[in-house]
C-alpha cells in the first residue's frame, strides 16, 4: 500500500500488523514467524538476566535492532508500584522511550486494573515516556488515557491468549469514532478473520501474539495474519458497502426476455 | 589480596572484591552491557555510572533484560 505508514509520537511503522516474542517454541521459531508476519514491532517482556546458566542464547540476538522496533512491555505487572518500576528498567535497558503498559487486574481475565492503568500513566508520561497503554474497549477510559498523554491507546479485542476475536465490535468501532488517537487493538486475537475483522472496524494496527505463536504452524499463521491485516486495512479505506435487509439487484431489469 | 564480600545478584548470594564495582560483576559474570538495566538497591542505575559503582556488603542486585514475552501467559 502506498505511503499507510503508522505515526505514534514521531515514530514511523510500515507494518500495521505488531507482534508479541513469547510462547514459541524456540528463538528460530520466533525470529521466522516474525518475518513472515511483516511486522515492524515486536514487543517484549522486561525479566532477570539468566545468569546461572550464562550459555543460554538471547532473543535479542535473534532480532535486528535495525529492523525492529523494540517496544517493551511491563508484562506480569498488577499494581502501578511494578508497572512504573518495570517501565523505568525497560527504558534504562532499551533504545527508546516507547513503553506498552500493562496494569493486570486479575490473573484469570489479565484485564487491565484501569484505575491503576491511569495512574502509572500519569506517572510515566510525567518521566518522558511514551506509554501506549494496554486497555479494554470502554471509550471513556481510552479517552482519559488520551486526555492526560497517550499517543494511542491499545484496547483488548478478548482476554489475552483466549481466542476469542473481537467480543464487542460495538464498543471498539463507537471508541474508534470517539478517541482521535492511534488505535492498536491488542489481545484475543485468534486466526485471520478476527484480525481483518479489527481492521475494517478502523483499528490503526493489530497486536498479537498467542493467535501465531500457538498456531499449530506459527509461521504460516503469521503470513495469514499479514495479509488480513493488509486486506482488512485496504478493505476499510475502499469503503463498504451498507448493510440492507432486503435486496437490490445487481443486474438491470431492461434486456430480459 | 582484596578482602571479599558477599552481594545478591539477581535474588541469588554471590562473593565478590570488596572493591568490585558493578561493571566488574557485569563482566565477571560475562553480560553484554547493551540491552541490560541494573538496580542497585532499588535504585536504577545509568549505564555510564556501571564502571564506578563501587559494591558493599549486602548490598542487592538486578541484572534484567529483554525476554519474549507478548503478556503474560496462562499456563493450560
Amino acid at each position: 500500500m502506498v505511503d499507510d505508514r503508522l505515526i505514534i509520537a514521531g515514530h514511523e511503522f510500515k507494518s500495521r500488523l505488531w507482534v508479541g516474542t513469547g510462547k514459541y517454541k524456540d528463538f528460530a521459531e520466533t525470529k521466522k514467524a516474525i518475518e513472515a508476519s511483516g511486522a515492524d514491532v515486536v514487543t517484549v517482556a522486561v525479566r532477570r538476566v539468566n545468569i546461572t546458566d550464562r550459555s543460554k542464547e538471547n532473543l535479542l540476538d535473534y532480532l535486528d535492532p535495525k529492523k525492529y522496533t523494540i517496544l517493551p512491555n511491563t508484562a506480569g505487572c498488577y499494581n502501578v508500584e511494578d508497572a512504573v518500576r518495570y517501565a523505568r528498567l525497560a527504558r534504562a535497558a532499551g533504545v527508546s522511550d516507547l513503553i506498552k503498559l500493562e496494569v493486570l487486574g486479575d490473573e484469570r481475565t489479565l484485564f487491565p486494573d484501569t484505575a491503576g492503568l491511569i495512574e502509572a500513566a500519569k506517572i510515566l508520561i510525567k518521566e518522558g515516556f511514551i506509554v501506549l497503554p494496554y486497555t479494554n474497549d470502554d471509550p471513556i477510559v481510552a479517552q482519559k488515557l488520551v486526555d492526560i498523554g497517550c499517543p494511542a491507546v491499545m484496547p483488548l479485542a478478548a482476554p489475552i491468549g483466549s481466542g476469542l476475536g473481537i467480543r464487542n465490535p460495538y464498543n471498539l468501532k463507537i471508541l474508534m469514532e470517539m478517541v482521535k488517537v492511534p488505535i492498536i487493538v491488542d489481545a484475543g486475537v485468534g486466526t485471520a478473520s478476527d484480525a481483518a475483522l479489527a481492521m475494517e472496524l478502523g483499528a490503526d494496527a493489530v497486536l498479537m501474539n498467542t493467535a501465531i505463536a500457538g498456531a499449530k504452524d506459527p509461521i504460516a499463521m503469521a503470513e495469514a495474519m499479514k495479509y488480513a491485516v493488509y486486506a482488512g486495512r485496504l478493505a476499510y479505506k475502499a469503503g463498504r458497502i451498507p448493510r440492507k435487509l432486503y435486496a437490490t439487484a445487481s443486474s438491470p431489469i431492461e434486456g430480459m426476455l | 589480596m582484596a578482602e571479599m564480600i558477599q552481594i545478591q545478584v539477581n535474588g541469588e548470594q554471590r562473593g565478590c572484591r570488596a572493591d568490585a564495582t558493578v561493571g566488574d560483576v557485569l563482566r565477571e559474570l560475562a553480560i553484554k552491557i547493551e540491552r541490560v538495566a541494573v538496580e542497585l538497591n532499588l535504585e536504577i542505575l545509568d549505564r555510564k555510572d556501571f564502571d564506578h559503582r563501587s559494591l558493599k556488603q549486602g548490598d542487592r542486585m538486578e541484572i534484567l533484560s529483554f525476554i519474549g514475552g507478548g503478556a503474560e501467559e496462562l499456563r493450560h
